[in-house]
């Protein structure tokens, strides 16, 4: 018995021997930058010293992770990291799908290859030439907003330094960099609705706004929801790319999050220990919202990403 | 479709009107920003200083691309850029497609484990601090290296082409098979051939990511001779570096308003580091938008 099992899996392996080789080299490389870095989490519970390497150093329980619960800067990364997800997601999320909403309303025609071809342009733009942009953008004593500001009789400030404004720039320029490249996702989706629903309803003297929300909305909710899940997933992990080229140290109060925190305390610092930790401790809490939204999702709408 | 026409109603045409207003809106706000930042690269340092140009260059110069032009930093970093650019993108295209394809072969029996094994990491990682030590153990620090290898491949983009392959007919590889095609020949013969639009999708996405990376070059390369060109955009532009002034001959050449050109610089230098993206990008359009909803509809 185990040995014909044993036979045809030999055959098997033969027959798709090409195949596995094919294959070799890109498990090679998930076990060697995923896998091995997870493995790597180890440290957060060691007292991590580089020339004792991973094994070797000594266990130190949780004390990195009481540490960082114990740090006068929880509260303000929490609400920082959130804030900014949670706003981000309210203004981000719609922006993509009322974009694909109007320009599915629209014929086609040069116009609106022109605007499309335009909304996808910030996608590619670097997130240095961004934030580059921003700073000339709105320098107090060169950007084209502080020339505004000033003709219109007010005073500019430096909007990059103060705390008012971090978020909103942060949030607008997402916004900007993104809802072209998330729209064409809508744009499948609505490709996919029959045409006959619509000349259904126009016969029944429905108007455009009425077909938008009862076919078009209900067309592309499956699509809305999975995306909604993966965003929700995503409330605790703000990424440090963007962040650490805006901020500096008198706005950290509104602009430091946890990935930006790891960042200065791992990088910087070399607190490799308490840096995992604190990086370990936001990945977990991803993971699990993660699971607990597809939960849901699955239990309200029976549309789930597994 | 003109008695739908002609049932056009008030209400049909605010909406449209809406739609209108609203994408007009949209195309200024995305092209805006580009022509201000152009206009302010090719204006006179004077005008950039006072603040006068808003719409369309003043006082046409050329001066501080000439400074750029004249910084040997710029050309190194911009050589550094091509090269992780080049390099990067073929090693993750061909990785991308080496995986994608078997994971697409109905009969391939490892297929699901692999699968489960790489989208996990989709969702989970060792985080930043586990990674950055990984890469010092395994010798890559500050080499180009560090750069293209620990992200060669994107899970995303290996499902993408996997759904691309799967919309292939199967009976197409079988009857190769039985005719002692090779699962490579297979690949390389027929499925490459068929396969244009996903593969310029790949070269696109990972070609940009390549070119606009500054985080891990940031982290792993200490050694400024391989600092890529956005690396030297964020030290002029976010740390306000002026490090082009330092043996340039071009400022001796001409007689230039230095405070004006240090702010002007920057401009220049956005776009030096955009254009060849803005130039590329709208011609490989129809393939990237295909992509993409390749992925969307598995996604």
């Amino acid at each position: 018995m185990i040995e014909s099992k044993l036979k045809s899996a030999g055959k098997v392996i033969r027959r798709d021997r090409s195949l596995i080789i094919m294959i070799f080299p890109v498990i090679l490389y998930y076990i060697l930058f995923h896998y091995k870095p997870m493995y790597g989490i180890l440290i957060a519970f060691k007292d991590f010293s580089i020339s004792k390497g991973i094994l070797r150093s000594e266990w130190a329980g949780l004390k990195y992770f009481i540490q960082f619960f114990e740090s006068p800067f929880l509260g303000r990364l929490l609400r920082n990291t959130f804030s900014i997800s949670i706003y981000g997601l309210l203004w981000g999320f719609p922006a993509p799908i009322l974009f694909a909403l109007f320009l599915n309303e629209m014929k086609n025609g040069f116009y609106k290859r022109l605007v499309q071809t335009a909304s996808y342009l910030p996608y590619f733009i670097s997130t240095v030439v961004v934030v580059g942009m921003i700073f000339n953008l709105l320098s107090p004593q060169t950007g084209i907003v502080a020339k505004f500001i000033k003709e219109f009789g007010g005073t500019p400030v430096n909007y990059m330094t103060s705390t008012r404004y971090f978020r909103t720039i942060y949030i607008a320029s997402s916004i900007w960099k993104g809802f072209g490249i998330d729209s064409i996702i809508y744009l499948a989706a609505l490709s996919g609705i029959e045409q006959e629903q619509y000349e259904a309803a126009t016969i029944d003297g429905a108007s455009r706004l009425k077909q938008t929300l009862h076919i078009t909305i209900p067309g592309i909710m499956p699509t809305m929801i999975i995306l909604l899940i993966l965003s929700l997933g995503k409330l605790m992990s703000v990424g440090y790319e963007k962040i650490i080229l805006m901020y500096s140290p008198a706005i950290y109060e509104v602009a430091d999050v946890i990935s930006t925190y790891t960042y200065r305390k791992g990088i910087l610092e070399t607190q490799y220990s308490f840096a995992s930790a604190v990086g370990f401790f936001n990945s977990v809490i991803n993971f699990v919202m993660l699971v607990v939204f597809n939960k849901i999702s699955r239990r309200v709408s029976e549309i789930s990403l597994w | 479709m003109k008695v739908i026409k002609k049932c056009m109603s008030t209400g049909d045409k605010i909406y449209q009107g809406l739609s209108y207003g609203a994408t007009f809106f949209v195309l200024i706000i995305t092209i805006y920003p580009f022509i201000y930042v152009m206009s302010m690269s090719l204006s006179s340092s004077t005008n950039v200083l006072n603040q006068s140009v808003w719409l369309l260059p003043k006082g046409l110069s050329l001066d501080s691309y000439r400074i750029i032009f004249r910084d040997k930093a710029v050309w190194t970093s911009y050589y550094n850029t091509l090269w992780y650019v080049v390099v990067g993108t073929s090693i993750s295209v061909i990785m991308t497609i080496l995986t994608a394809y078997p994971l697409s072969r109905q009969k391939f029996f490892l297929k699901n484990y692999v699968m489960a094994f790489i989208t996990f990491t989709m969702f989970f990682g060792g985080g930043l601090i586990p990674a950055f030590i990984n890469i010092n153990q395994l010798g890559l620090f500050n080499t180009r290296w560090a750069i293209v290898i620990p992200s060669a491949v994107s899970a995303w983009y290996i499902i993408i082409a996997r759904t691309f392959f799967k919309s292939l007919p199967e009976s197409l590889f079988e009857s190769a098979n039985i005719d002692g095609a090779t699962d490579l020949q297979v690949l390389v013969k027929i499925v490459i051939p068929l396969s244009m639009p996903i593969l310029s999708v790949l070269v696109l996405f990972y070609a940009i990511s390549r070119w606009n990376e500054y985080f891990s070059a940031m982290l792993y390369l200490v050694n400024k001779d391989l600092h890529p060109l956005q690396l030297y955009l964020k030290r002029v532009l976010i740390e306000n570096s002026n490090e082009y002034m330092t043996n340039n001959p071009a400022l001796e050449a001409t007689n230039v308003n230095a405070v004006g050109v240090t702010e002007q610089i920057k401009y220049s230098l956005i776009i030096v580091a955009t254009l060849p993206v803005i130039c590329v990008y709208p011609f490989l359009q129809k393939y990237f938008v295909k992509g993409m909803m390749i992925g969307a509809i598995k996604g």
